[in-house]
């Protein structure tokens, strides 16, 4: 094994590449944007460290959205699909034991929710929700069935690219993250206000699932495939580590 | 060759959007696929040290409170050790996780975290930071999760001396992270994400 190993603090957050907080074609963004610089320091053992999650919290079902809200012997209605992908960190290092938990809309682009205010119709055997762990190499993957596309109220006619919502717990609090996965040739992207406070063509690839087709199980399932990638560590000698740092 | 630095860029941030609720506390949404919503309970039996509640609501600009941010808090045991991977100085309580999660109050939006009194932690250059607890706030129309700290108002020699306080140029806006002991012994912490009490939020 390399003596090089991440165990610096973690590298500054690119701010260039980030979304900006104040986002005007993004309505809402304007009265919950803070004004103030941010207060930039060093991480420290508050930002370095996080929480664990076991692989005993998983029931069964929580990686199978067709089925962990369905009653027996029914499945969710819309295209069947898998979702997989690895969560890597800045370095290309896969991260493992990261939790990954992540909601959407029905196929129909309905969300399981009382403030929901779209006719689109609830699916009885769709929840919404799933959540895994990711393995030794950062891999994860669950089923699901793609989610439609459905309108909301920012501008008079604004339509939601279909998404997936993931939250992700790496190692340390610094690497907090939530984030939303596109899919591949959706037209809506380009159109969208949220997608639209990413910088650049890059920062929307990077969010955007790609049709994997060695994936598919046939007659059965499609794939999609997202990685994502949590902040990395500076890397430092561990010999040369600080006592009690 | 031609020479490349062969760094991933970070997933970008997108919103949590109006239904993280779904997401991350589906029980309190009433969809109940999983045994409970983590991060509710951050004690598994008896905590050492003193066992305090926190209480607050996240404002915006206008002074509204948000009824659909999920707030995560972080912080260490009494001792000052954290129930993580990567604590190297000692065992933490084993009762303590450490890790709270509030979706707030449905109606109020009030977050309410039962938790201990956390012990001091060192900064990287070995000095004390004063007792403090890492806050995390996420709702829709904030496109990049917001990191800040409660301190405590009845830590005042430890603040006085804390690295991070001490280096905050506005010194007048420190009461904004101070948890002030309220009438009904909890502490009370707001978060203002804009205008004249807006909050100090941390780039870390």
């Amino acid at each position: 094994m390399s003596p090089i190993k991440p165990t610096g603090g973690f590298i500054p957050r690119d701010r260039n590449w980030q979304p900006d907080a104040l986002t005007p074609p993004y309505k809402t963004s304007i009265k919950r944007s803070p004004q103030a610089a941010l207060l930039s320091f060093p991480t420290t053992l508050s930002e370095e460290t996080s929480p664990v999650f076991g692989h005993n919290i998983l029931g069964e079902l929580d990686n199978d959205l067709i089925h962990n809200y369905a009653k027996a012997g029914e499945s969710a209605i819309g295209p069947r699909i898998i979702v997989h992908g690895r969560v890597f960190d800045e370095n290309g290092r896969g991260v493992p034991n990261a939790l990954v938990e992540f909601w959407q809309a029905n196929a129909g682009g309905r969300y399981r929710h009382k403030k929901e205010a779209y006719q689109a119709a609830l699916d009885p055997n769709f929840g919404g929700c799933g959540r895994t762990i990711t393995a030794e190499d950062g891999s994860y993957e669950f089923r699901t069935i793609q989610p439609g596309p459905y309108p909301w109220p920012n501008g008079m006619n604004d339509w939601r690219p279909a998404h997936i919502h993931f939250s992700v717990f790496g190692h340390g609090f610094a690497q907090r993250l939530i984030t939303q996965m596109y899919f591949e040739g959706d037209p809506h992207i380009k159109l969208c206000p949220i997608v639209g406070v990413l910088k650049s063509q890059e920062a929307v690839d990077a969010l955007t699932a790609l049709l994997d087709m060695n994936r598919t199980v046939p007659m059965d399932s499609r794939a999609y495939k997202f990685d994502m990638v949590l902040r990395g560590r500076r890397q430092t000698y561990f010999e040369n580590r600080k006592e009690g740092l | 060759m031609t020479q490349r630095l062969d760094y991933l860029k970070e997933s970008p941030s997108q919103t949590a959007g109006p239904y993280v609720h779904i997401g991350c506390t589906p029980n309190f949404t009433g969809i109940e696929i999983y045994g409970g919503d983590l991060g509710t309970s951050m004690k598994t039996g008896p905590v050492k040290g003193e066992e305090i509640t926190i209480k607050g609501i996240v404002y915006d600009g206008t002074g509204t409170p948000l009824r659909d941010a999920m707030i995560e808090i972080w912080q260490p045991d009494a001792a000052g050790l954290f129930a993580s991977a990567n604590e190297t100085r000692g065992q933490a309580d084993p009762n303590f996780t450490g890790w709270g999660r509030s979706p707030g109050d449905m109606n109020t939006g009030e977050f309410t975290f039962e938790t201990v009194k956390p012990g001091a932690v060192p900064f990287p250059d070995g000095r004390m930071q004063a007792p403090h607890i890492t806050v995390w706030v996420v709702a829709r129309g904030i496109n990049l999760g917001l990191h800040t700290r409660i301190y405590f108002a009845d830590e005042p020699e430890a603040n006085a001396a804390d690295p991070i306080l001490t280096r905050i140029e506005h010194q007048n806006r420190i009461p904004t992270l101070l948890a002030e002991k309220s009438a009904d012994g909890s502490y009370r912490f707001d978060i203002h994400l804009q205008g004249p009490q807006e909050t100090i939020f941390f780039d870390i």
